[in-house]
């Protein structure tokens, strides 16, 4: 039994450290696909956290929504930014090319 | 160039001043807090067999905070507005799926809805519930369009809005039909409780799952109004 509660407890300290290492690798990434990965990874090591505090109605819902569909949306969001900004960047270019000129 | 750098470090240093402002006032906000709350778990406990389910969380969620609930639907409804509202779908380069994707979606997708349904039924006794067998149905919309699957143009007018605003419907019908016979709104009779949680909980997964698809496809749908 003792065994037990210090292995939940490594354990619970482990999923802590991780969580709070994935939210700020999350944040601090320049690169948004990445961001985006860590915070799917967050997302279901938060489902992990919510099955440790026996609330297993809002894990499922972390799961599947903050995990999966938050990441989904999330991903199809960045596509549709990328292709926003190849056509700001073509306008941007041609702004440079006539400051140049005058 | 360095103006701009020392306007740059009294802003960080601002910044970490505010945060370390906000987390004293967070602990001592946490440290104040009584360390015998009772909760209300006690009330939920003792009224379960009046809701017409035995999964409290359940209970809660659609019988006695159902105003939340149903207001919780109504956000990710106006979300959808929102986002129909920036225009329709952008042109993708229409790729095929190849047939890791079409065979594992082909397989995965039934897998999807059963399990979703099952989410629904189990809501009554253990932890699952609508929103749960929503997200695993949106998930499984997600899949479909990522391998290709378009709606249908005769299907994407009316029958789309129809199941869009089906769970609301369903919900402030449930809770409003009850105060012609005196109820006040969302007071169901605990005899018809447990199948009217159930019918709202129907209704509620199949629009939050297809709004989620929706979310996911991020642009109004044409509709095929000439046919």
């Amino acid at each position: 039994m003792e065994a037990l509660t210090l292995l939940q407890w490594v354990f619970d300290s482990l999923l802590v450290l991780c969580l709070f290492w994935l939210a700020g690798r999350a944040l601090a990434s320049p690169d948004l696909f990445k961001a985006i990965v860590l915070f799917i990874a967050f997302g279901l090591l938060m489902a992990l956290a919510w099955v440790r505090l026996d609330a297993p109605d809002v894990a499922l819902a972390e799961a599947a929504i903050g995990a999966g569909l938050t990441g989904a949306l999330l991903l199809a969001a960045l596509a549709r930014l990328k292709s926003m900004g190849d056509l700001y960047r073509d306008d941007s270019d041609c702004g440079e090319t006539k400051g140049d000129d005058s | 160039m360095t103006a701009n750098g020392q306007t740059g470090k009294t802003f960080r240093l601002l910044l970490v001043l505010l945060l370390t402002v906000m987390a004293v006032g967070l602990g001592y906000a946490v440290l104040e807090l009584h360390s015998s709350a009772g909760g209300l778990s006690k009330q939920v406990a003792t009224n379960l067999e009046a809701s017409g389910v035995s999964n409290p969380v359940t209970a809660v969620l659609l019988n006695f905070r159902g105003y939340d609930t149903l207001l919780e639907m109504a956000v990710l409804l106006v979300a959808l507005i929102g986002v129909w509202s920036l225009g329709g779908i952008p042109d993708y380069r229409e790729s095929s799926p190849g047939p890791v994707l079409d065979t594992l979606s082909r397989l995965l997708v039934p897998m999807l809805i059963l399990v979703a349904g099952y989410l629904l039924w189990v809501g009554t006794h253990a932890p699952g519930g609508a929103f749960q067998a929503g997200s695993v149905l949106g998930a499984a919309g997600v899949l479909l369009l990522l391998s290709g699957w378009r709606l249908e143009k005769i299907f994407a007018g009316l029958p789309l809005r129809v199941i869009l605003i089906l769970g609301l419907g369903a919900f402030v019908t449930a809770g409003g039909g009850f105060l012609l016979i005196g109820n006040v709104f969302m007071e169901y009779p605990s005899a018809l409780a447990g199948e009217l949680i159930l019918m709202v909980e129907a209704a509620a997964t199949l629009s939050i799952g297809v709004t989620l698809a929706a979310l996911f496809l991020g642009g109004r749908p044409e509709a095929g109004l000439d046919k």
